[in-house]
């Protein structure tokens, strides 16, 4: 088997990123963001992208930094509130927003990736969201179909990855990634820690090494935290 | 006099039950679990991707690989696992979560709620709102009674665009509890803030509902 693991974030995406394509972007909010990727995509100079992420960063980090550069034509999302840049973008009409139900849009990306081209779902029945979507009765209920999304390339962020790709995800940075990385012809994962065979846990692995083609070591993680909420310690 | 936002959460936390997976919305919502009974255990779910939530950490023991839904700093429990996204939301919209305590902009009287756009306002995304009330077993719903003009937001139907049709169960404002058995009844006023009359509820409520005081 060729290597998958790659020098750098920059070098992994240097052969297949190119304007116009999708991408399947992991986290939550900052949590568990692909840093090294996203700064690498920016760097790559492709324009006109379309960005499947459940946030849209903030305005000097995550995804806001392909926003500031304007490398974003369409961004497809469930909330994306903590962004000026994107505001401004979207209320000018320079960017295409496709919002989309946090729990739709996770089943779009895990359908995607798992060969289902749509699926009905009782969410947003009745709603925005359901305009101009297929409706049809299951056992007396009502529901609408949504399609599965699988993208050009996906990036994705874990803790801890092998050389044959299988990756581990820490806490709640798991969020989007496990599923965008089944969902993309070619899935480059970053992570924290790169090992070799038989280094991790068989029985702890959150996503094989098929769904992976390329790996790097990821570096100068910032992690950057968006609510730091704290509790004071009780006084004896 | 009205009930504060506290008193509103720990009026809802009463409709815990013990054994109950629940999921609480930002704002008011999270303020329930300052107010569960200690005789009720009760798991929170997070729908970015954990179960078994914990309190916020104390100063210098911030995960930031571990927040909730709000994007807040949390900490993990004994019974706490992690998963994602797609799981979370095949336990929400899948029935497996017993109870959502979520905020609203509008109630109508035959349930519909509205909670994610204002028209004309920058729209910032119905993040899973409408997945959880969709899917949720029973829906619990915390708001002011009235708007800062004045006027009534549990209505005959909504003016905002809607997050779910027919999902609401329960109504608790700061000037009382409204409720119904299913999703075919209208809504029954059960309970009064405390100094809250009959009358000031019919005065600032312009939905119908019965009253079974």
């Amino acid at each position: 088997m060729a290597s998958k693991v790659f020098e750098s974030a920059h070098t992994a995406l240097a052969d297949v990123a190119r304007d116009d394509m999708m991408v399947m972007a992991g986290g939550f909010g900052l949590c568990g963001i692909p840093e090294n990727l996203i700064t690498a995509l920016r760097d790559t100079g492709v324009t006109s992208l379309t960005c499947v992420s459940n946030n849209a960063g903030v305005d000097d980090f995550g995804l806001g930094l392909l926003l500031q550069t304007k490398q974003i034509r369409k961004m497809i999302s469930s909330y994306v509130g903590e962004n000026k840049e994107f505001a401004r973008q979207y209320l000018e009409k320079e960017l295409e927003v496709e919002l989309t139900p946090q729990g739709t849009l996770a089943e779009r990306v895990r359908a995607g990736g798992a060969g289902i081209p749509g699926f009905y779902t009782k969410t947003g029945v009745g709603t925005l969201v359901a305009e101009g979507k297929e409706h049809k009765d299951f056992d007396g209920e009502t529901y609408i179909l949504e399609r599965g999304l699988r993208g050009d390339i996906a990036i994705v962020k874990a803790w801890k990855g092998d050389v044959v790709g299988n990756l581990i995800y820490r806490k709640t940075s798991r969020n989007f990634n496990s599923d965008m990385a089944t969902a993309a012809t070619i899935t480059i994962a970053e992570v924290e820690e790169l090992v070799g065979p038989g280094e991790l846990d068989p029985n702890a692995i959150h996503t094989p090494g098929v769904f992976v083609q390329r790996i790097i070591q990821g570096s100068h993680y910032e992690k950057r935290i968006e609510q730091r909420t704290v509790r004071q310690k009780e006084s004896a | 006099m009205p009930w504060t936002r506290d008193q509103v959460a720990a009026r809802a936390a009463k409709e815990l039950e013990d054994g109950f997976y629940v999921n609480l919305g930002i704002g008011i919502p999270t303020m329930v679990a300052n107010h569960v009974p200690a005789d009720v255990d009760i798991t929170l779910q997070s729908e970015n991707g954990m179960l078994g939530m914990g309190p916020f950490p104390f100063e210098g023991e911030e995960d930031p690989d571990l927040i909730n839904a709000g994007k807040q700093t949390i900490t993990e429990l004994e019974r706490t696992s992690y998963f994602g996204s797609s799981d979370s939301f095949a336990m929400i919209r899948g029935g497996h979560i017993n109870l959502a305590i979520l905020g609203a902009m509008e109630v109508a009287e035959n349930g519909d709620l509205a909670n994610w756009m204002i028209p004309g306002k920058m729209v910032k995304g119905m993040g899973g709102a409408m997945d959880l009330v969709a899917g949720v077993q029973r829906i619990v719903v915390l708001m002011d009674h009235c708007n800062k003009a004045g006027d009534s937001k549990f209505l005959p139907a909504c003016s905002l665009p809607l997050t779910g049709k027919n999902v609401v169960d329960m109504l608790i404002t700061d000037l009382g509890v409204f409720k119904r058995p299913d999703k075919q009844s209208p809504f029954a006023l059960i309970e009064l803030a405390q100094g809250v009359t009959q009358d000031e509820i019919a005065a600032k409520t312009e939905a119908k509902y019965t009253v079974s005081l």
